[in-house]
């Protein structure tokens, strides 16, 4: 492996100075579980690595009110194991609990998770469909994006030089909200999604979907926002008839392809009964159900 | 462009409840700074990417892959490896099963299963089968097909509840 430095920040400040002195050949570090594979692969070579897990707000699990915002590199287990935002976010959880196994879980974070960009990353879609908002430091100071808007094709985000990821803000939850996220693995654990579909309804006073949001994952370059198969849901009662269309909606809306883990074929019919389960098990959740 | 060679740095942690001072180059893992530096070779090297769960260590009380670690993040960390795991005289209960049950074949996965097994038992002490596969699941073995594996670990469960 080529040689790099590691120099530990502790502030943001000392994290975007650190990032800054190396440009394009430093990254951030915070579990490692990608990054130290994808180096020790040859996959790129770095003069530094910036240990961001010792900067305060990128391990915090701050509330306010009802949102919540999660450091970067605060790991899963310390998301998934805080009973406060498994109660109220468990589509969050959905996804959190199931990247690698529990030695992975020590270290990967949701923000490494984002910023690697794998298509079948299994933290992002649930992150997108609960419109949360990635924080994001750099070298011009502070900015904001949409978290759907940071994967910009496999392995790639839309980080500048110089820039980290500091915190993902989930906004508070409306009344009658509720998300689920579920993938297809030939194995339960330690398993790369074949496909997966987050999504998430509001339901109004009389039951009624008046929101939706849907994501699939591991069926294109990037997650997929399957605006059609979430906007044919709305003002429509929960059923298993509308379920299924926004299924087949959705199905069509993947663009996946055919490699090792599965087929195109496949992919299109595992996001269409992924679809119709997760809508299922959301709107459960949503009318307080015990999903 | 020349670069100013990268300089080892120093790592300053407890291991196994001594306290170790060691240089290590700060690309290194610590499962390499382990074998090579600190000399405790009882970690095992298998995938060396994070799928096999052989290199298994505890650290600061989450086990994780030692190869996913740089040495340098282990700086005033405290970490047990396998060889941490026996009392002074004889076996902790884990190995002891292991032993009785057949739990291991060529032996590289052990300590992994070992040091993960052992994190287990003392968070859960009445884990059941399924979590017992489940928290295992980043541990792979290729020679007892977990069986004996998990019947080991059951078996050291109930010695260890008769404290």
């Amino acid at each position: 492996m080529h040689p790099f430095r590691y120099l530990a920040a502790h502030s943001i400040d000392e994290a975007v100075a650190a990032l800054a002195q190396y440009g394009s050949r430093a990254r951030a570090i915070a579990g490692g579980t990608d990054l130290l594979v994808q180096l020790r692969a040859g996959r790129y070579e770095l003069d530094a690595v910036v240990d961001v897990k010792h900067v305060p707000e990128l391990t915090a699990l701050t509330w306010k009110g009802g949102a919540l915002t999660i450091g970067a590199a605060a790991p899963c287990f310390a998301v998934y194991e805080d009973e406060a935002i498994a109660g109220a976010f468990p589509g969050i959880i959905d996804g959190a609990s199931i990247i690698g196994g529990i030695q992975v879980q020590s270290r990967a974070s949701l923000g490494g998770n984002l910023c690697n960009a794998a298509p079948s990353g299994d933290a992002i879609c649930p992150l997108i469909v609960h419109g949360a908002i990635a924080h994001i430091a750099g070298p011009k100071g502070k900015r904001t994006l949409p978290v759907g808007q940071v994967p910009t094709g496999p392995g790639r985000n839309a980080l500048g030089e110089g820039e980290f990821l500091v915190a993902i803000e989930l906004p508070a939850l409306a009344k009658g909200f509720g998300a689920a996220y579920q993938r297809f693995t030939p194995r339960n654990e330690m398993d790369i999604a074949v496909a997966g579909v987050a999504s998430a309804v509001t339901l109004d006073g009389a039951g009624h979907i008046a929101s939706a949001s849907i994501a699939l994952a591991s069926v294109g370059p990037t997650p997929i926002v399957a605006a059609d198969a979430a906007a044919s849901l709305v003002g429509k009662a929960p059923s298993a008839a509308s379920f299924a269309e926004a299924g087949h909606i959705a199905a069509r809306e993947a663009r996946p392809i055919t490699d090792m883990r599965g087929t195109e074929v496949q992919r299109r019919k595992l996001v269409s009964v992924l679809t119709r389960r997760t809508l299922e098990q959301a709107v459960a959740r949503a009318t307080g159900a015990n999903a | 462009m020349s670069q100013a060679p990268v300089e080892k740095v120093r790592i300053r942690c407890t291991i196994n409840g001594q306290p170790a001072d060691f240089l290590s180059a700060p690309y290194v893992s610590l499962l390499e700074a382990l074998r090579e530096s600190a000399e405790l070779t009882g970690t095992k090297e298998g995938c060396n990417d994070g799928n096999c769960g052989a290199c298994t260590v505890n650290l600061n009380g989450r086990i994780v892959d030692s190869c996913l670690v740089l040495a340098a993040e282990a700086d005033g960390a405290t970490i047990e490896t396998v060889e941490g795991i026996a009392p002074p005289e004889g076996l902790h209960p884990l190995q002891q099963a292991f032993l009785e049950e057949a739990a291991l074949q060529c032996g590289i996965c052990t300590p992994g299963f070992l040091v993960a097994a052992k994190a287990l038992l003392e968070r859960e002490p009445d884990a059941d089968e399924h979590r017992i596969r489940h928290w295992l699941a980043g541990n792979l073995c290729r020679c007892t097909g977990y069986v004996q594996i998990v019947d080991a670990v059951q078996k050291a469960q109930g010695v260890l509840r008769q404290g």
